[in-house]
């Protein structure tokens, strides 16, 4: 396919405009720019064929199965688009709310800035949250700064942070960009972080620790608590990374756990998209001591029951976002969670685990399984002996997949399990869809140990087969011009 | 492939100690592992570290891995080739893969080493 720039004719144009009787003024040469811009020239005609086709090359859970480990690929209801499409909504210009009388015009939005807060707080046991945050990871810096506010007042010098062997990559650089040193703790015999490598790494240096539980593995830590516990024992600070609270939504609380910040990924739990269709949203929440230095601005309901943005807040981080967060994002997940209410979010995270259950005992005869163990949300396989003799790997298995329709799972991640496959089905798959996914995986499989050769050359039906991932990130060209 | 006379590490690094230098590398086994190579970060010369510091980094189209000094050194070169060429390192790692020299500040750390019997056995459990 070419790209737009290619399909370029000079002079070709969409719309032709009208004579105009304003009259010419002239530019200061030095601002203008020398050579014209190369801007594609083409119709409105050729440009919606273009863009059509790219979005046909496409592909999301509108498409089909898309079991990405970690991502939480779960179902973006439609109505929850639609809400946010109001013009009420959309068309409200951030600035409203801090103009004379815009305060009347913007209730709507500050209502549910302040209503999904209360809502969160209730989901994960926490005092306050913030909605700024405009990713995951951007969500765990904000957590971060957070935690070196708390020690900076009360005056530790503490310089580390405790972070499992299993975590996601954001997590030590989130550390180390908010100015702290990593130390990573392993997982043991039963894939989780081990509480005595804890108790040897505790000192009065560890500011903190940061936790994904359940891990990236699927596996709830059973220590979950003693290990809050001990971290508070140095007047450390408790950090949960909620990437995976698609798991425990409505059934547990990280708060309760005894964690003192917490960040949700609106885009995976409460099912605003992502992966390529963002923006995300990180919300932070955290525990009543550690309320004055969230960011502002800060909505409040005033006594007479309107809202308003309140920026007095002296200890806080400070601004971390432009306004107030992706706020679309976080009205799409208001609708969701009030659409679901309580019995609707316990019924997330039991079937988000059945099918993930499903999948694991479906598949273990046909793959290994990294921990053979009940599993959360997700599941992680690797390739089988046989498999690794025919020099099969997971990406063998991964390209395969594209041919039989489905979305890869999330493959070489986590890092601590070789070729690992880590498949999360969500809980907004039927039975049906699964059952079609686990017998591709097994006729793969059985290819896989029969005739790896063939494997090799998958996929054959994709646009795009197996571009040289080395090239790719060696002699990155992302730009055109 | 395991060399012997060279000395290894839990993290799959080797050293090659010559007098009070040491030349690092990592092993075969990493860079199968890792799969092929698309960056090396070299440390500055003259940089002090200390035994499993955080020495280099390498990055795969799989992942990005830290690279921890065998021993504790002072670098006093570094393989400048891989910086073009980081595939050295998959097709030679225990030559011309070599990322750096250090010198030896403290000879104990060299004690904690295996040698490539002890490594093999380690690779076993693999």
């Amino acid at each position: 396919m070419k790209l737009v720039f290619e399909k370029s004719v000079p002079g070709r144009r969409a719309v032709r405009i009208a004579p105009t009787n304003v009259p010419k003024i002239n530019i200061r040469s030095d601002l203008l720019r020398q050579k014209p811009a190369n801007l594609p020239e083409l119709s409105e005609l050729d440009v919606v064929r273009h863009f059509t086709e790219l979005s046909r090359r496409n592909f999301g859970v509108d498409n089909n199965f898309y079991p990405l480990g970690s991502c939480t690929m779960k179902y973006n209801p439609k109505v929850a688009e639609h809400i946010a499409s109001y013009p009420g909504f959309a068309d409200l210009h951030p600035l409203l709310p801090q103009l004379r009388m815009g305060g009347m015009l913007t209730q709507g939005a500050l209502r549910v800035l302040h209503e999904i807060d209360l809502l969160l707080r209730e989901i994960t046991g926490m005092a306050e949250f913030t909605m700024q945050p405009l990713a995951g990871a951007h969500g765990e810096l904000t957590g971060m700064m957070i935690m070196a506010a708390y020690h900076r007042e009360q005056g530790n010098k503490k310089t580390t942070i405790l972070i499992p062997d299993s975590a996601h990559g954001t997590n030590p650089a989130s550390a180390a960009i908010a100015g702290y040193s990593v130390v990573s703790i392993p997982s043991n015999d039963s894939g989780v972080m081990d509480i005595e490598a804890v108790r040897q790494h505790l000192n009065d240096d560890v500011a903190g620790l940061m936790l994904t539980c359940p891990n990236t593995l699927g596996i709830f830590n059973p220590h979950v608590k003693d290990i809050c516990d001990l971290i508070h024992s140095v007047d450390g600070l408790t950090y949960y990374d909620g990437a995976n609270l698609n798991a425990i939504v409505g059934k547990a609380r990280p708060g309760d756990f005894g964690f003192d910040i917490v960040h949700l990924n609106l885009h995976k739990t409460f099912a605003t998209p992502h992966g390529g269709g963002g923006p995300g949203a990180g919300p932070v929440g955290v525990k009543k001591k550690l309320v004055p230095f969230l960011p502002v601005s800060v909505v409040i309901k005033r006594n007479d029951g309107t809202y308003a943005l309140q920026y007095d807040r002296p200890k806080s981080i400070g601004y971390i976002a432009p306004f107030y967060g992706n706020f679309g994002v976080v009205l799409k997940a208001y609708v969701y969670i009030l659409m679901l209410g309580k019995e609707g979010l316990c019924r997330v995270a039991e079937n988000a685990v059945l099918n993930a259950n499903y999948v694991k005992e479906r598949l273990k005869g046909h793959y290994r399984l990294a921990f053979d163990r009940l599993c959360k949300h997700e599941c992680v396989f690797t390739i089988s002996e046989r498999m690794a003799q025919n020099g099969i790997h997971a990406v063998d298995i991964a390209k395969a997949l594209i041919d039989k329709g489905f979305h890869p799972p999330t493959v070489y991640f986590p890092t601590i399990v070789k070729d690992a496959m880590m498949i999360e089905p969500t809980e907004t798959e039927s039975k049906e869809t699964l059952d079609s996914f686990i017998d591709a995986m097994i006729e793969i499989a059985e290819q896989a140990e029969n005739e790896p050769e063939k494997l090799k050359t998958t996929p054959t039906t994709a646009v795009v087969c197996r571009p040289n991932e080395t090239i790719a990130a060696k002699n990155l060209n992302i730009a055109y011009l | 492939m395991v060399i012997e006379g060279l000395l290894y590490t839990k993290d799959h690094e080797w050293a090659r100690i010559d007098a009070d230098v040491a030349t690092i590398g990592i092993t075969d086994y990493a860079q199968q592992m890792l799969g092929e190579l698309v960056f090396v970060e070299l440390p500055d010369i003259g940089k002090k570290f200390a035994g499993h510091d955080e020495l280099a980094v390498v990055e795969s189209t799989k992942a990005a891995n830290d690279i921890y000094s065998p021993v504790a050194g002072k670098v006093i070169e570094v393989n400048g080739e891989l910086e073009s060429q980081p595939e050295l390192i998959n097709q030679d790692c225990y030559n011309a893969g070599w990322i750096c020299k250090l010198q030896i500040t403290d000879t104990k750390s060299v004690e904690s080493l295996m040698d490539s019997k002890q490594y093999e056995e380690y690779l076993g459990g693999h």
